[in-house]
């Protein structure tokens, strides 16, 4: 399924690939391939490849014998699925109450102006700009998951720096 | 293990407890851990190895102490003292027994006979602070798993059932059913197949007491609902758990592998012929899965979409099959109630609300975090004494509980009781706790608005109303915050509410308006501000 | 067979057990107006429109999917119940782009004929017009997502009658879509049959028969019947 790339693979990369298919194919027949694992799976798959393919939705219907439409259907109805590869970079801006209260609109203001709207990735493929509710640091408010790191008390001048230093023009 | 190895375990485990010189227990909740307490941790790992105390001091984790913003927090035992904002560099001197050292922590200590604390009661969050949640013997050393242990061998399932009747428990997610005439309605089914779900979907902007409890005390809702399935007569249970909750997700996992290998989760429940087995489902990103019928279709694989009840969940649910569904903080509610009693638990909060809630404090407030109050509980007292009031000399305006589904209490409400009946009457709900604290710098136009734009993302499409009118309707409140609205949109506005509330097809729709007809109640004179300040920019 | 009695808009009518108010209302000459149900598929209750009043319960019911109970009284077309229609349909006009002269239904529409039933004569809200796609690439039909109103019929009728699965819905809330198969277009779908289901059951000008001009387009929903008939009787009669 992820036999379509372009550029010839190093050979570590490419055992790294079946070793996915691999580990794919078991979570699959650990819920022996039952179309209500869908969710299961999806999550799988994305944890393994970062984001669902076309090819990857296909392979996934057939071998769970569902329809294609129902698949996609799923992946896109929930926002924790991504249909895009993501950014060097990520930006999670917590939009809960708490956030909200203090400010978090400013920060995804500032996110969206200078890299991309919620829910993308900017055109450089440098951030992907997401936006939750309720990270659980309500404390911490106004907070961000900044790469998978949670920063707390952000204002937007510290965010438009950090753009800075990471390069974002 | 057998009942008697479960006694055994409790008693050698509190005894090894009572034989060390100190306990450190360092909070590893999400609101600690991202100001830095698993470097707290560690060095005070690293300091106990250097002055060669480990046979005298343990150093472990806790789940969430409350008090977030003072984050990290860590609690001594020996001492019984509490110590917020503690830095790596002070580990030695917690480690360190000796009183001169620990005068140099004596700013950091936390009155724990303040207001806070002694305001508060403690059921559901009664083992935070004072066990580690990956140690499963530290849960048995508490007690865990004896109401398990009482009900499979002493109480027959209705026995079980009328211990929850009597204690007047109601669900924690939101709608206040009777949790014990929902398990009746479960175990009066005849299907030989029957599901106990667990709903630990919490969605709510601004709520993380379900995340909490997760975090902190894991077998207490695995115990909660192995309790389930013996009253409603089910072998197999889920626990569905938010996506964005990856450290519930792992504490989860690691306790539903320790219980079964203990045999307290499996084929032969502390040795008896009682079987339960729990798996967990993780959620996608969707608000509305944590609406039951929409929840049962995400478990089932499918778009989270609500259907129509009835047939509700108890009469046909997950694969068509019985399903009762309960919301974390009411599993958790069921050991003590069944180790202690229905009558205990009815003895605590009011007349029709027993028992106590967890809230989760948060905006405009000093001690922002996780407390638990008896029902009946006055507001003023939640964010007053407990929460210590407004920082920064700001002024009360409007409490929002019940999150999306939910209302602004003004300051002439403070001193309702919080129960689910009062607070319906001033037009907000019980909620599933959140509890956000605004001042004089909140726009409630705008807030309406964020609400409206939740909803509005959230909706899952099906029904017309909620799929299209929650759009119309934040396009009205949001004309109206840049101060461009007219009569007829407040005129439209209000329609629409009348129209999701009677006619949407689930509680997201039927409740989206409340945010709105809440402000609109209590802070009219702010959408009429609005509306002639966008008269006088027409002129 | 357990027959219940019960009263619709003050007539006593009859109707089996497990039958909806909906079915035992046309069926004794109450027409609920109606967007999602089509007879012959199941039934989801998410236009809304069929909503009625069931006399002792608070909250309003949809007569689609809701069974007939002993001794119910139920009204179908209170001043309550109209205006809540006719607030749905002018979301609904408000949603995508409904312009009845440019469309080949126009005439033959259900939604241009319930809004004419309710008496929803102009929308008060703002328009979203959305620019969706229109796809052509069937070879004999096409597909307007703008006039489309979501009712899932076609995906309904082609799961549960054509077999085939094609349809679905992708995306959520007001972003929610028609796909066919991954989202590729009509014309390159492996699993479509081109058997047209989709296309007569359609109550909107959203899916078409090509080649047809403005206000031509007839839809016959006949074959439902026979195919159902078909199916639970065993009678292969027109
Ligand atoms: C839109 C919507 C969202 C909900 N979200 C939650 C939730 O996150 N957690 C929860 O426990 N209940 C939630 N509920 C309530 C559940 O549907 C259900 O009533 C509850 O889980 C029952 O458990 P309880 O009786 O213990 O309260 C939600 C309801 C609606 C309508
Ligand atoms: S009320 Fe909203 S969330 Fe509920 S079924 Fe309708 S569209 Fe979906
Ligand atoms: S016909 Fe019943 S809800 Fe649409």
């Amino acid at each position: 399924m992820a036999t379509t790339t372009p550029s010839k693979p190093s050979k570590a990369a490419d055992t790294a690939r079946d070793n996915r298919a691999k580990l794919l194919e078991r979570a699959m027949s650990r819920h022996s391939y039952s179309g209500d694992a869908l969710i299961e799976v999806l999550h799988t798959a994305q944890e393994l490849y970062g984001f669902l393919t076309p090819d990857l939705l296909k392979s996934i219907a057939r071998k769970l014998r569902l329809p294609p439409s129902r698949v996609l259907g799923v992946a896109t109805f929930y926002h924790f699925f991504s249909l895009e590869p993501k950014g060097e970079h990520s930006y999670i801006v917590c939009l809960g109450t708490a956030c909200y209260v203090k400010g978090a609109l400013g920060l995804l203001e500032t996110l969206e102006r200078r890299c991309a709207k919620a829910g993308r990735t900017s055109p450089d493929g440098k951030v992907s700009v997401n936006s939750a509710r309720c990270i659980g640091a309500c404390g911490l408010a106004p907070a961000v998951i900044r790469d998978g790191e949670i920063v707390g008390r952000l204002t937007p001048r510290q965010v438009t720096e950090d753009l800075d230093r990471i390069g974002v023009k | 293990m057998t009942i008697e190895e479960l006694s055994d375990i409790q008693e050698q485990e509190q005894a090894r407890q009572q034989k060390l010189a100190n306990r450190i227990y360092c909070c590893t909740a999400a609101g600690c851990v991202s100001c830095g307490a698993d470097r707290v941790r560690q060095s005070l790992h690293a300091e106990v190895k250097k002055a060669g105390l480990q046979e005298q001091v343990e150093v472990c984790g806790s789940g969430c102490m409350g008090l977030c913003s003072q984050g990290p927090l860590v609690r001594s035992a020996a001492d019984d003292a509490l110590y917020g904002h503690v830095s790596p560099e002070e580990a030695a001197a917690l480690v360190s027994g000796n009183p001169v050292d620990r005068q140099l922590l004596a700013g950091k200590r936390i009155d724990t006979t303040a207001p806070f604390f002694a305001l508060q009661h403690k059921i559901v969050l009664a083992n935070s602070g004072v066990m580690d949640p990956e140690i499963l013997n530290d849960y048995i050393a508490v007690g865990g798993y004896q109401a398990l242990a009482h009900a499979v061998t002493e109480l027959s399932p209705p026995e079980v059932i009328e211990e929850i009747k009597q204690s007047g428990l109601r669900g924690r997610g939101g709608a206040g059913y009777p949790t014990g005439l929902k398990w009746e309605l479960v175990a009066k089914q005849s299907s030989q197949i029957k599901y106990v779900v667990c709903n630990a979907d919490e969605g709510d902007p601004g709520a993380f007491m379900d995340r909490s409890v997760l975090e902190g005390d894991p077998h207490r809702v695995l115990e909660g609902m192995a309790l389930a399935g013996y009253a409603v007569g089910a072998q197999q249970g889920y626990i569905y758990v938010r996506g964005e909750y990856g450290l519930a997700i792992q504490r989860l996992q690691t306790a539903i592998k320790q219980a079964e290998r203990a045999d307290l989760l499996g084929n032969r429940v502390l040795g008896t012929g009682f079987q339960f087995r729990v798996d967990l489902r993780i959620g996608a990103g969707a608000f509305v899965c944590g609406e039951e019928t929409a929840l049962i279709a995400s478990i089932e694989g499918k778009r989270g979409q609500p259907r129509q009840r009835p047939p509700y969940p108890p009469e046909s649910g997950l694969w068509e099959r019985p399903t009762l569904i309960n919301n974390v903080e009411t599993f958790a509610n069921i050991p003590p109630i069944i180790a202690k009693g229905g009558e205990w638990f009815a003895s605590i909060g009011t007349a029709g609300s027993k028992g106590t809630k967890v809230f989760a404090l948060a905006g405009k407030i000093v001690n922002t975090g996780l407390i638990e109050a008896p029902m009946g509980a006055s507001l003023r007292t939640i964010i007053f004494d407990i929460g210590g009031g407004i920082p920064d000399g700001g002024r009360f305006k409007a409490a929002q509980t019940g999150g999306p589904s939910g209302g602004c209490i003004p300051e002439q409400f403070l001193d309702v009781p919080v129960d689910y009946e009062s607070l319906a009457k001033i037009g907000s709900i019980m909620g599933s706790g959140g509890l956000i604290v605004m001042d004089e710098s909140s726009d409630m136009v705008d807030v309406a608005r964020f609400f409206m734009e939740f909803c509005m993302d959230e909706s899952c499409g099906k029904c017309i109303p909620c799929r299209v009118g929650t759009v119309q309707m934040h396009d009205i409140l949001a004309r109206m915050t840049r101060g461009e609205g007219t009569p007829a949109d407040l005129d439209m506005l209000e329609q629409l509410c009348t129209l999701l509330r009677e006619t949407s097809l689930c509680g997201l729709g039927q409740t989206a308006p409340n945010p709105v007809l809440s402000t609109l109640r209590f802070f009219r004179h702010e959408y009429d501000a609005k509306l002639a300040a966008s008269r006088g920019g027409a002129q | 067979m357990s027959v219940k009695t019960l009263t619709i808009d003050g007539k006593m009518v009859t109707g089996i057990a497990g039958e909806t108010i909906f079915n035992v209302a046309w069926n004794s000459g109450v027409r609920i107006p109606r967007l999602c149900h089509v007879g012959g598929v199941s039934d989801v209750g998410a236009c809304r429109l069929c909503l009625v009043e069931i006399e002792g319960q608070k909250k309003l019911m949809a007569s689609c999917m809701t069974n007939v109970e002993e001794g119910m009284v139920v009204r179908t077309n209170t001043e309550r119940l109209q205006s809540h229609r006719r607030l749905i349909l002018e979301l609904l006009f408000a949603e995508r782009n409904h312009i009845c002269a440019v469309c080949v239904m126009n005439g033959q529409c259900e939604l241009q004929d319930m809004a004419e039933e309710l008496g929803m004569d102009h929308v008060r809200m703002r328009y979203l017009f959305p620019k969706l796609e229109v796809d052509t690439s069937h070879e004999r039909f096409g597909l307007d997502h703008n006039r489309c109103i979501l009712c899932t019929r076609c995906v309904r009728v082609c799961d549960e009658v054509e077999g085939a699965h094609t349809w679905d819905l992708k995306g959520r809330g007001v972003n929610s879509l028609i796909i066919a198969d991954l989202g590729e277009p009509w014309g390159q779908s492996d699993t479509c049959t081109s058997c047209g289901k989709c296309v007569q059951v359609c109550p909107t000008g959203a899916l078409f028969s090509k080649g047809r001009t403005v206000g031509e387009m007839r839809k016959d929903r006949r074959f439902l019947k026979y195919i159902v008939t078909a199916r639970e009787k065993h009678q292969w009669i027109r």
